[in-house]
């Protein structure tokens, strides 16, 4: 196989044509489609339109690109890991740079396209959903940027666990609400934000921040996020000449991976691999496994896997990852396992910590939580298939966000004076909280192959 | 009782109320709050009050067209697990006290019961129909073949930001009535019901002919409330303001209070 030239920019993304799904009305097989109050209608049909206009317009496109390039910092790069990857089977691997991004994950490559759409429907005000709080900084971000008002609902348990996000918002002129309904994490802060936007629809729109919603959300989203697989199936062709055999990412809502994988649907060959939350193991029944753990049900205004009980109430769901604790996932993840073109594996808490210390002791990259658990994925997928292997993880976002929880777990001590979080607690109780040493040793020290000690 | 698939419960029972010259009282009540026993008897008390129709609230987890009020009531249902045995539990007791039940669901309730299971088990109960809020005709083909098949009422919604197209391919898809959505928000008591509730109730009847029972919900708390909205729509829908009477500790006498004074302002002319 020869070489290709530079990666596409975002522009060549947009213009590429999209995967045989959804259907014009939103359907990806029996997922998808709008389950939502008939006020919010008129406002997806006008985001629909105005999006498939927009995404042809060479204005758009040529403002899209420059931010991308020039804001952004896109193409990220392509970094490969072989200290780590002695522990993943003798495969190699390589990771797709999307913590390198402003704002410090794979949420800026959405927003940017939500929040010019915003103004070219004539509104001024961006509400959006949060669970780690990376979606809310990047919308938090392209306000300001735009000069749009911006509120951002988050959980109150998640403003909590995530309190870095929480002020950074803030220092962008957001405005944080916390939601104390329900779970208090991010279902309960998409209600209410659906709640917010069928109350002042005239004035503001929705930026969702994953590839779930109703249509048109989970196809825009899409859309916008697939220049991260796009940039790196050309950055493989042309250092490696090949393909890799596997393609793995994290899957909560799903954007980042759908963002990564849809490049590699057409490659038969290609194996892609979601790794979902497994929290303490899907058969504790505290997970967030919706694919592995779930059915088939309606949640935000989509038909897509769930947690759900007997009388169609959502579950609680359970992670360590507070981007990767919902419920739901994004319909076409539903689709692409129903069709067998992508397989979804869940992945503990212990499992992922382990694979987050791993990388930042062997290769000086501390990632996202989020991210560890495709890390993770590596780890498992890298000792199936052996030494020939080129695995391609996404590394979605970065780890500032999480030290915290991470000091918890590991029982580094603190370096604040305020009263542990629940998530810290939570971590505490799960990890090795208060035996300093052996959580953090030396990669050589490090027994991951018995999948337990670190 | 005619055969099933020939007669809306609904649209009898609005018809009824206009034949004395009169707009239809519609309340709504969530099952299991304050507890399953306790929401039937409040249930019996509306109709009591004067009543024609009970909306019979099927507890969700995600209620996103909810406001504060019946968010709050309804959680503690769920947090109980009530489930749809109990709403049928409802529907016949509210079809014993002399009302037409009718359920009003989200759709994951009703898709996890068995679509066409709910539509047998609600007919059998002596249900008329559901009206649900986040299911769209667009996405209705199993609700509108069930309910067909058992001669049950579907009733969709209609808001102030539907286009003339949707009103006109919502009102045929209804069956019974079509809930106008008065104002754009969540459910919840508000001081005036304003003018986009009239202007929505002539657009939905232009689009619909005259053969469609237009009912206004969202925002309706009183009597004088109530007679305002009277005047331009057959039924007048009022939920949070029953639900207000349960949370504060009001009880039964509370909700039949409520319903007495309500009755009287869908009277007024």
């Amino acid at each position: 196989m020869t070489a290709t030239t530079a990666p596409p920019t975002p522009v060549a993304s947009l213009t590429r044509p999209r995967p045989e799904w959804p259907d014009a009305t939103g359907h990806f097989g029996p997922y998808g489609g709008r389950f939502v109050p008939e006020a919010l209608i008129a406002a997806l049909d006008e985001l629909t339109e105005a999006y498939e206009q927009m995404r042809v317009d060479p204005v758009f496109l040529a403002e899209f690109e420059r931010l991308h390039r020039d804001y952004t910092g896109r193409p990220s790069p392509i970094t490969e890991v072989p200290r780590f990857a002695e522990h993943c089977g003798g495969a190699r691997v390589l990771l797709k740079r999307e913590d390198l991004n402003h704002t410090g994950s794979h949420k800026i490559n959405n927003v940017l396209g939500q929040a010019l759409l915003t103004k070219r429907i004539g509104k001024k005000r961006v509400i959006a959903e949060t669970g780690a709080g990376q979606h809310g900084v990047a919308t938090a971000t392209a306000a300001a940027l735009m000069g749009l008002d911006c509120t951002v609902y988050m959980g109150e348990e998640d403003t909590r666990r995530q309190a870095l996000n929480v002020a950074r918002m803030r220092l962008l002129g957001a405005e944080v609400i916390p939601v104390t309904t329900g779970s208090k994490t991010l279902k309960d802060a998409i209600n209410e934000a659906f709640r917010d936007w069928v109350t002042n629809v005239e004035t503001t729109n929705y930026v969702f921040g994953t590839v779930a919603g109703p249509h048109p959300f989970p196809a825009m989203v899409r859309d916008f996020q697939r220049v991260i697989g796009d940039e790196a199936r050309a950055q493989l062709l042309e250092r490696e000449g090949r393909l890799p055999d596997a393609v793995l990412a994290c899957v909560g809502g799903g954007s980042n991976a759908i963002g990564i994988f849809t490049a590699f649907v057409p490659d038969a060959d290609v194996r892609l691999v979601g790794l979902e939350a497994g929290g303490d193991g899907v058969e504790t029944g505290r997970h967030a496994s919706s694919i592995t753990g779930g059915d088939p049900g309606v949640l935000h205004g989509a038909r897509s896997y769930l947690l759900q009980d007997a009388n169609g109430q959502t579950v609680e769901s359970h992670s360590i990852s507070a981007g990767l604790d919902y419920p739901g996932v994004g319909p076409e993840h539903s689709h692409l396992h129903d069709l067998g073109r992508a397989e979804y594996r869940p992945v503990t808490d212990s499992q992922a910590m382990e694979a987050f210390a791993l990388l930042c002791r062997t290769e000086g990259i501390i990632p996202a939580i989020e991210s560890a658990h495709a890390l993770a994925g590596a780890i498992t997928l890298g000792r199936e298939l052996g030494p020939d292997a080129l695995l391609l993880v996404n590394l979605s976002g970065r780890g500032d966000k999480d030290v915290e929880t991470a000091s918890a777990w590991f029982g580094l001590g603190g370096t604040r004076g305020d009263a542990p979080t629940d998530s810290d607690e939570r971590a505490v109780e799960d990890g090795h909280g208060g035996e300093p040493g052996p959580a953090l040793g030396t990669p050589e020290e490090t027994t991951v192959q018995d999948g337990d000690a670190l | 009782m005619s055969a099933p698939g020939t007669t809306s419960l609904l649209a009898e029972r609005i018809g009824v109320a206009r034949s004395e010259g009169r707009s239809a009282l519609i309340a709504y009540l969530p099952v299991g709050y304050p507890t399953v026993p306790g929401s039937i008897e409040a249930m019996v008390a509306a109709v009591e009050g004067g009543a024609d129709v009970v909306e019979i609230g099927v507890p969700y987890s995600d209620p996103g067209m909810d406001g504060p009020t019946i968010q709050e009531a309804v959680e503690v249902a769920v947090q109980a697990g009530v489930g749809m045995a109990d709403v049928l539990t409802a529907v016949a007791a509210v079809a014993q006290a002399g009302a037409v039940p009718v359920v009003m669901s989200y759709w994951n309730p009703i898709e996890r019961y068995g679509v066409q299971r709910f539509a047998t088990d609600l007919a059998a109960a002596g249900g008329a129909g559901a009206i649900t809020p986040d299911l769209v005709p667009d996405e209705a083909a199993a609700w509108i073949a069930a309910s067909e098949e058992a001669g049950l009422d579907r009733v969709f919604l209609v808001a102030p930001s539907s286009t003339p197209a949707r009103l006109a391919t919502t009102t045929a898809a209804c069956r019974g009535f079509v809930y106008a959505a008065s104002t754009m928000g969540v459910t919840g008591t508000r001081a005036t019901v304003g003018d986009a509730a009239e202007v929505l109730v002539a657009r939905t009847r232009e689009a619909a002919g005259a053969d469609l029972a237009v009912c206004v919900g969202l925002g309706v708390s009183n009597g004088d409330q109530a007679a305002e909205v009277a005047a331009f729509a057959d039924g007048v829908i009022v939920g949070s303001a029953y639900v207000r009477q349960l949370l504060d500790g009001h009880g039964p006498d509370g909700v039949r209070a409520l319903s007495a004074d309500l009755a009287e302002g869908v009277r007024r002319r």
